[in-house]
């Protein structure tokens, strides 16, 4: 469905996209069996769709069901399609588009959280730049000595953003993020 | 990997299962994969044998209830399989070995994903503790077929074969069908473990197929149906696999509404040929009234087909005032690339019949609101968009079809084909009557399909007749399965189109190329009569039109493999035709198409495009 790429007037022809795309957070059920993260990913880059962010755990262990959370973006005709292609692999249990069941629910989006590692290094003023501004950023000092830092820092994407970016001239160097991890307020379950 | 209450003693057994059934046994894998194949009602495989699937080899030879056929390259396994799938509506099963066996059978079972055929492909890997280490005859079978099958497995542990094998049929023939691979490594083939027979058991949970329409849709459906002026029908490939009973309740459907019916190019045979309400293929080469009628419609009743590209031509100009109601029983096919007003998500058969049910309850056809919707379908057949300029000299490759069909009527033919002209040519000349009869590849266009697909139907049609129409090219892609078919005596008839060009790829360089015909003419072919004669078969050779029908005749009661090799016009060209970036009702006519017409007939736009 790469729809928009494509000219117009043709056998092959695809209606020049109109709709504007948007972004999305997926919540994928899927029992825990070899290849079955293989076959996610396939079917995205074989079919064309974004991946903007991915996690995967296993959340059931009695069960063998692992949870895998997408950001993906993409117009709504392809969101519609991704979940029913996703809905189509034979170890996937169920498909739910959290962005769309939180506007059910009245809410703005989905609750979405990721963590990161920040490896910060440096000395003299930038060191205690540095300390002090991961402080009121609720980041954590898991690790230091005379010339480095790393910081945990948890919360929305766009916190971790920002953190990283101020970190950036303060002599970061290395960074690992884990994908957001996400789901809906309220008592229900998903 | 899912869990082992499968195997608790008490459980019950599955119907229909013989002998051994209902007994948990210990066997070697080789001994389960033969026993599951059996239990699951499998009387033919289509295979070839290698290092890392020997001791399955073993197995058959020590048997009589399965029968072996041994083809010559594996692909020809995979359309083998296909063929007796489709002409029997059974799952077809392939045997190959570990690394280039696999990869060979990969162009079948690309070609049965997109034509939704269920085919069981066992496939032999290198013993377990030598995966990943580049051993000999090694390679990543279930990640290298992982986009090309419905689902596939490693079976890592004896103890779970059984329970693939038995999930591998229900997963291959169950919901929309398609193609699984069972990858078995050699050492699982030596080890003992428990054999389970089939139960009803569901292990895999997450895969339940809706077969059931959603009733107040269908209800919806009716209503949009019943208050049409310009209807039509548009039905696939779906209904065909969805059973004999799906064609049957089209039938009674296209009896009681009234609606004129048309088909893709996968859907042919489902409504008669010679049905009064018949309008002949739609799509990219289909007659005009068919397309005209799509295009100016006022309801739509998709059935069983998924709106591809090669049948709604311009995409935003398909049927542009209709209100479209689709039943298909994959949901992802539904508002994929067109947007429907009612989709219904379900098997055909089931759909059908409610939807037959509820108007034969509550509706009553109104003709004469219809009579000015068929006046002006009428209007577009009398265009005869099929017409050709006949030659006494030399053979028409749509004479040729038109005979064919002609001198096989009163026999219990199966037709497949290769791809290409002559595979447009018979979609369009050649009347099917009934579903199953018709095996031709149409979502991939696999060149070298018809011949082995041929050879699977008259496997399981031992008496029947069986034609592959070829073209000159695409019947060498495949030709070696000759030896195949007349090592067991499969009197299988190759008709070939033979105009000398890669027919449908010289068309599109005349239309999009300037004429420059780069590499689609063949300079040096075989002589197909001593080609077959030195396979073992029967070669025959026709140019004139006036002897055309006692050769024909001839090869019919020819009780042995043939090949016929049909000389026809070199340059005859396909038509109607819907040319790159046009819509339904701009098709190209036989009698328009003009070497200037032709020549003009796409513009640069439309150029990029296949």
């Amino acid at each position: 469905m790469n729809a928009q790429h494509q000219p117009t007037g043709s056998a092959y022809f695809m209606a020049a996209e109109t709709a504007r795309p948007e972004t999305h957070t997926l919540s994928v059920l899927v029992d825990n069996e070899p290849g079955v993260l293989a076959r996610v990913i396939g079917l995205f880059s074989g079919r064309g769709y974004n991946i903007d962010s991915l996690t995967v755990s296993e959340t059931e262990h009695e069960a063998h069901l692992s949870r895998i959370t997408i950001v993906t973006t993409a117009t709504p005709n392809v969101l519609e399609q991704i979940k029913s292609q996703l809905e189509r692999i034979v170890p996937v249990h169920r498909v739910v588009d959290l962005t769309v069941r939180s506007n059910e629910l009245g809410h703005d989006k989905p609750l979405e959280r990721e963590l990161a590692l920040v490896k910060v290094t440096g000395s003299g003023e930038n060191r205690v730049e540095a300390l002090r501004l991961a402080d009121a950023f609720r980041a954590q000092v898991i690790d230091a000595n005379t010339e480095h830092f790393i910081f945990e820092i948890t919360g929305r994407v766009s916190k971790i953003e920002q953190f990283i970016s101020i970190m950036r001239p303060l002599g970061l160097v290395e960074i690992c993020r884990t994908g957001i991890a996400a789901m809906n307020r309220g008592a229900q379950g998903m | 990997m899912a869990k082992s209450g499968l195997f608790s003693p008490t459980r019950k057994t599955g119907q229909g299962v013989r002998h051994m059934a209902g007994k948990e046994m210990q066997m070697t894998g080789a001994e389960i994969v033969l026993q599951a194949l059996k239990d699951n009602g499998v009387k033919h495989m289509f295979g070839y044998p290698g290092g890392a699937v020997l001791p399955i080899y073993d197995e058959l030879h020590q048997q009589d209830d399965i029968e072996h056929i041994l083809v010559r390259h594996e692909q020809g396994a995979g359309h083998m399989a296909e063929g007796y799938a489709r002409s029997t509506g059974k799952p077809g099963v392939v045997l190959v070995t570990s690394g280039p066996g696999a990869t060979n059978v990969v162009t079948a079972l690309q070609d049965a994903l997109m034509d939704s055929i269920p085919l069981v492909c066992i496939t032999g890997q290198v013993p377990t503790s030598l995966i990943g280490s580049d051993a000999f005859q090694e390679c990543d079978t279930v990640g290298i077929t992982r986009p090309c099958t419905k689902h596939n497995w490693l079976v890592k542990d004896v103890n779970q074969l059984a329970r693939i094998i038995h999930e591998a049929f229900r997963i291959a023939t169950t919901g929309r069908p398609g193609p699984v691979v069972v990858d078995v490594p050699k050492d699982v083939q030596f080890a003992t473990g428990t054999y389970t027979p089939p139960s009803p058991v569901i292990a895999q949970k997450s895969y339940q197929p809706k077969v059931a329409g959603d009733l107040e849709k269908v209800r919806a459906a009716i209503e949009l149906m019943a208050g049409a002026k310009r209807p039509i029908i548009y039905s696939g490939g779906g209904v065909i696999n969805s059973g004999r009973e799906a064609s049957q309740l089209l039938r009674e459907l296209v009896e009681l509404t009234g609606f004129p019916i048309t088909s893709t190019l996968m859907g042919l045979g489902a409504y008669p040929a010679s049905g009064k309400n018949w309008m002949g293929m739609l799509g990219m080469h289909g007659t005009y009234e068919a397309n005209m009628a799509m295009h100016d419609c006022d309801v739509m009743l998709c059935i069983g087909a998924r709106f591809d590209d090669r049948i709604t031509g311009r995409l935003d100009a398909f049927s542009p005032n209709s209100k479209k109601i689709h039943i298909d029983i994959d949901p992802s096919s539904i508002n994929k690339n067109v947007h429907v007003d009612i989709g219904i998500l379900g098997d055909i058969g089931h759909v059908l019949e409610d939807m037959v049910r509820l108007w034969r309850a509550s509706k009553k056809t109104d003709r004469t609101k219809l009579e000015p919707w068929w006046a002006q379908i009428d209007r577009w057949r009398g265009r005869k968009s099929l017409a050709y300029t006949p030659n006494r000299d030399v053979i028409m490759p749509q004479y040729a079809i038109e005979r064919l069909c002609a001198l096989t009527r009163d026999r219990d033919t199966y037709i497949t084909t290769e791809v290409g002209q002559h595979q447009m040519w018979a979609a369009q000349f050649f009347g099917f009557e009934e579903p199953n009869r018709w095996m031709t590849s149409g979502g991939l266009g696999t060149m070298g399909y018809g011949f082995p697909a041929a050879i699977g139907v008259q496997v399981a049609h031992r008496d029947s007749l069986v034609i592959d129409i070829a073209g000159d090219a695409s019947i060498q892609m495949c030709i070696q399965e000759m030896s195949c078919a007349v090592q067991y005596n499969l009197p299988v008839k190759i008709f070939i189109l033979n105009n000398q060009y890669m027919g449908m790829v010289r068309q599109w360089q005349q239309l999009l190329h300037g004429n420059r015909l780069s590499h689609s003419y063949t300079e040096s072919m075989p002589d197909f009569v001593k080609l077959a004669e030195a396979y073992g078969g029967v070669g025959m050779s026709c140019d004139k039109p006036g002897d055309l029908d006692a050769a024909i005749m001839e090869m019919i009661d020819t009780p042995r493999p043939v090949i016929f090799d049909c000389r026809v016009a070199s340059l005859a060209n396909c038509f109607p035709m819907i040319p790159s970036g046009k819509a339904h009702n701009e098709m190209l006519l036989p009698d328009e198409a003009t070497d200037e017409a032709v020549a003009n007939a796409i513009d640069a736009e439309g150029r990029a495009l296949v």
